[in-house]
């Protein structure tokens, strides 16, 4: 019985907090925004000083239970579990900012939406830090499910039908990574990840169990070209929803595809996988910014933009044969950045058709003029995803060509160059319309002050990753978890 | 052939069909239901190969999971139900917009 | 849905070309092979984490090992799990308004059953939860036949009075969920883990969440089944 540390008490508080504000906000219907915000707020604290004690003190290591792996569970937070936690919390506080002034005036969405979205959050933080392949089963459906029932909150048909095609797809997905977890345990004898990772072997099981668990996670990461279930659903989902599904939840599985890899399956695994993922990632990457400029309505176009930089982050799979820290930092700051900038331009995006009553690009009527604080964060958050210095996107982009260069994958280079020239041709695109006169003039409403802010706020968050390329490895460092140090036994 | 090895390969069998099933059919309630039989192959999988245990008493663990796994798609299945009704109040129909809602 | 359910199968199907059929047929063929040959090829005889339990099960509070693994060794997936059953309820809330009382009614057969079944289930609940410690059972089975009790009634024709679909049946929905994150949580207080009862205790406690759980459970299930939110809560 190990005495609970700072750190275990602070990973402890950072799932039961947003559970907390959950349950009351479902019994206190009438005060659910101030009990999410105040939630939301606590939660982001937690996350914060959860982050410094892990750099202070290393991994944090829970045994819940007390009883340890592998009867029991275990919660570990390294360097990676530390970024995606702030990454959440970031994302998490602005969206709920930006949520009140959303839902206002509308009868029953603010009780409805604040329990959905702070079980949602409990979800994403229990995940970051599970150690044990079938909670991470349970908190991926906890996550899915109440992403499902946020995305049909309008009640609007092309919402539920966007709900019921991504709620098929996620149950597919997570039978399939349980099949695994099954296969994994039975073959094995344990469901924690580090015993796990002493114990296998290269045998049937464990190829058997790589197909499944990667087939479900890839469909849940919606990487081309299983994305068919992203577009409709992010786009017809209510803005603050749209932007935590994009930012946040498609992380969520691709976090754990990653950790798995790292610790279970890579290796044993040949190249092939990797240049598969690679492949497809690469795929992903074209057809994704292809669609996007073809799309005539905003949210669509910020949708498929979310399918092509999800693209990049499965580049980093064949470059880490040879070069696996540089690979890996880069995935995870670019999940990170776009976690940032896609948010932001979701908010942005939700005041252009409050403002409007529209979404339609080519109708955008000279709003850089009423609205300069929330195309300046439609720009910003452009920037990142170009990958243009100084933002997140660029560091992130920076490391991925580093790696590729110095393995000689000019086809990945290319991939990459083409990509960025995408995106700049979609984002250019919305803001040449946003600053030229429309045909069809529209009557506007006011944007709220709270809601330009939050997507703002976000965008410079994501350009002032930038600048913060330092700190953010060396807590990516934090519990070696991209096996910098070889220390399998 | 032992008996836990049989409830794994039916299981599995059962996993292929539910897959079958959830590609092929447009209607969603045939969806659903075949994700469900898709989840009892899953848990017959992870239930049935408990039972390889040398003493006469399975693995509970495998068991508990199940139990988990259970609940959990009970709840799904609920939420799939409940959406497939209101897809059908707003569209007036069971069925995907494009067919293949996969 | 009467008989709209008879229009099951639609011309959609049709949609599906034979080509198309044949191909999922193979892919799902392979699929089932792969699986197959990775299942025999597991060894025949494995303990898994079956000594590993029975080692501490005296430890654990109760004698039932899957109630063991489920309330103690592995109860924070079960928190989760409690979690993910509130969470849809909440979804389900939001997506529909459950349909009155005034479009079931029972016949008297119907009614006269239900009178009779609905105390001797509540019974055989309670015992399910308290033989759980020892013998199959729990909280998850109690709270199944609880809540199938509730089916019973809502197909009987009945709901909740109006006085209680507000905020007893809040705090009932809530209590599983809230009174299990209390003592997780609560335990800590003392320098242990999350959920690590103290030893002596640990039956009790475990009781008392089975409990809480069991009525969570059985109106929730009831809940799902009626298909949507309160007409018009408080």
């Amino acid at each position: 019985m190990e005495p609970a540390t700072a750190a275990s008490n602070w990973g402890v508080a950072i799932i039961l907090l947003p559970l907390a504000g959950a349950l009351l906000a479902f019994l206190f219907r009438r005060a659910a925004t101030r009990i999410g915000i105040g939630a939301a707020v606590a939660t982001s604290l937690a996350a914060a000083a959860l982050a410094r004690t892990v750099i202070r003190d290393g991994t944090m290591h829970h045994a819940v239970g007390g009883w340890g792996a592998p009867l029991g569970i275990d919660l570990r937070a390294d360097g990676l579990s530390v970024l995606m936690l702030i990454m959440t919390a970031t994302v998490g506080l602005a969206i709920s900012l930006y949520a009140p002034a959303y839902f206002r005036g509308e009868s029953r969405k603010p009780e409805q939406f604040w329990p959905l979205w702070l079980f949602l959050w409990t979800g994403l933080n229990a995940l970051f830090l599970s150690a044990d392949i079938f909670n991470l089963y349970v908190t991926l459906e906890l996550l899915g499910l109440a992403a499902v029932a946020l995305t049909a909150l309008s009640g609007r048909a092309d919402a539920l039908t966007g709900a019921m095609r991504y709620l098929l797809a996620t149950l597919l997905g997570s039978l399939a990574y349980l099949l695994g977890v099954a296969l994994l345990y039975h073959g094995f004898g344990s469901v924690d990840i580090a015993v796990l990772a002493e114990r296998v072997e290269a045998t049937p099981v464990v190829w058997t169990a790589l197909g499944l668990m990667c087939a479900g996670l890839l469909l849940k990461t919606a990487l081309f070209p299983l994305h068919f279930w992203l577009p409709p659903a992010h786009s017809s989902a209510p803005v603050p929803v749209s932007a935590l599904l994009s930012a946040l939840v498609v992380k969520a599985s691709f976090y754990i595809l990653l950790r798995l890899w790292l610790e279970i399956f890579a290796p044993l695994v040949g190249d092939g996988v990797g240049e598969l993922l690679g492949l497809l990632g690469a795929g992903a990457v074209l057809w994704g910014s292809i669609q996007a400029l073809r799309q005539t309505r905003l949210k669509m176009l910020i949708a498929y933009s979310t399918v092509a930089q999800l693209g990049y982050f499965f580049l980093a799979f064949p470059l880490a044969v040879a070069a696996g820290v540089t690979a890996w930092s880069a995935a995870a700051y670019l999940a990170l950045s776009h976690a940032l900038a896609k948010a932001a331009m979701f908010l942005a995006a939700g005041n252009l058709i409050r403002f409007g009553g529209h979404d339609r690009i080519a109708d955008l009527d000279r709003v850089v003029q009423r609205l300069p604080l929330t195309v300046g964060a439609f720009a910003l958050a452009g920037v990142s995803s170009m990958g243009l210095p100084p933002s997140g996107g660029f560091i992130g982009k920076w490391l991925l060509l580093e790696a590729a260069i110095a393995q000689g994958r000019w086809d990945l280079v290319g991939v990459m160059f083409l990509g960025g020239l995408l995106v700049a041709a979609y984002i250019f695109k919305v803001l040449g319309y946003a600053f030229t006169q429309a045909n069809v003039l529209h009557e506007s409403r006011a944007v709220p002050a709270s809601m330009e802010w939050a997507a703002l706020l976000l965008a410079i968050g994501a350009i002032l990753l930038g600048f913060m390329a330092s700190p953010v490895l060396a807590l990516l460092g934090v519990g070696d978890p991209f096996n910098a140090v070889e220390t399998m036994g | 052939m032992t008996p836990a090895f049989l409830y794994a390969l039916i299981g599995s069998a059962l996993f292929a069909l539910g897959l079958y099933g959830l590609i092929v059919h447009a209607h969603l309630l045939r969806k659903i239901l075949a994700l469900n039989v898709m989840g009892s192959g899953v848990f017959l999988v992870l239930g049935g190969l408990a039972g390889r245990t040398p003493q006469g008493a399975p693995d509970p663990v495998p068991h508990a999971m199940v139990i988990t796994g259970i609940v959990v798609a009970v709840a799904a299945t609920a939420l799939a139900l409940v959406l497939m009704l209101r897809v059908r109040a707003t569209t007036g129909r069971t069925v995907l917009p494009d067919g293949r809602g996969n | 849905m009467s008989n709209k359910t008879a229009k099951l199968k639609t011309d959609e199907d049709e949609r599906f070309a034979p080509f198309l059929r044949l191909l999922t047929a193979l892919l799902v063929s392979g699929v089932a092979a792969g699986l197959a040959y990775a299942v025999l090829s597991l060894p025949h005889v494995a303990t898994g984490l079956n000594d590993a339990v029975g080692d501490r099960l005296a430890l654990s509070g109760v004698d039932h090992p899957v109630t063991a693994v489920l309330l103690n060794f592995r109860g924070y997936d079960t928190l989760l799990e409690m979690v993910v059953l509130l969470l849809v309820l909440v979804g389900v809330w939001s997506l529909s308004v459950a349909p009155s009382e005034h479009e079931a009614e029972a016949g008297a057969v119907l009614d006269y059953l239900v009178r009779f079944l609905v105390p001797l289930m509540i019974l055989i609940a309670a015992y399910l939860l308290w033989v759980g410690a020892h013998a199959p059972g729990g909280a998850f089975q109690a709270g199944a036949v609880m809540s199938a009790a509730g089916v019973l009634l809502v197909l009987s024709g009945r709901r909740l009075p109006g006085s209680l679909a507000g905020w007893p049946l809040r705090l009932t929905l809530v209590a599983g969920v809230a009174v299990f994150t209390a003592v997780a949580a609560g335990v800590m207080s003392t320098g242990a883990s999350l959920l690590e009862y103290p030893s002596q205790w640990a039956g009790v406690l475990i009781l008392l969440i089975e409990a809480t759980a069991t009525l969570s459970i059985g109106a929730t299930l009831a809940a799902l089944f009626l298909g949507g939110r309160p007409e018009d809560g408080p």
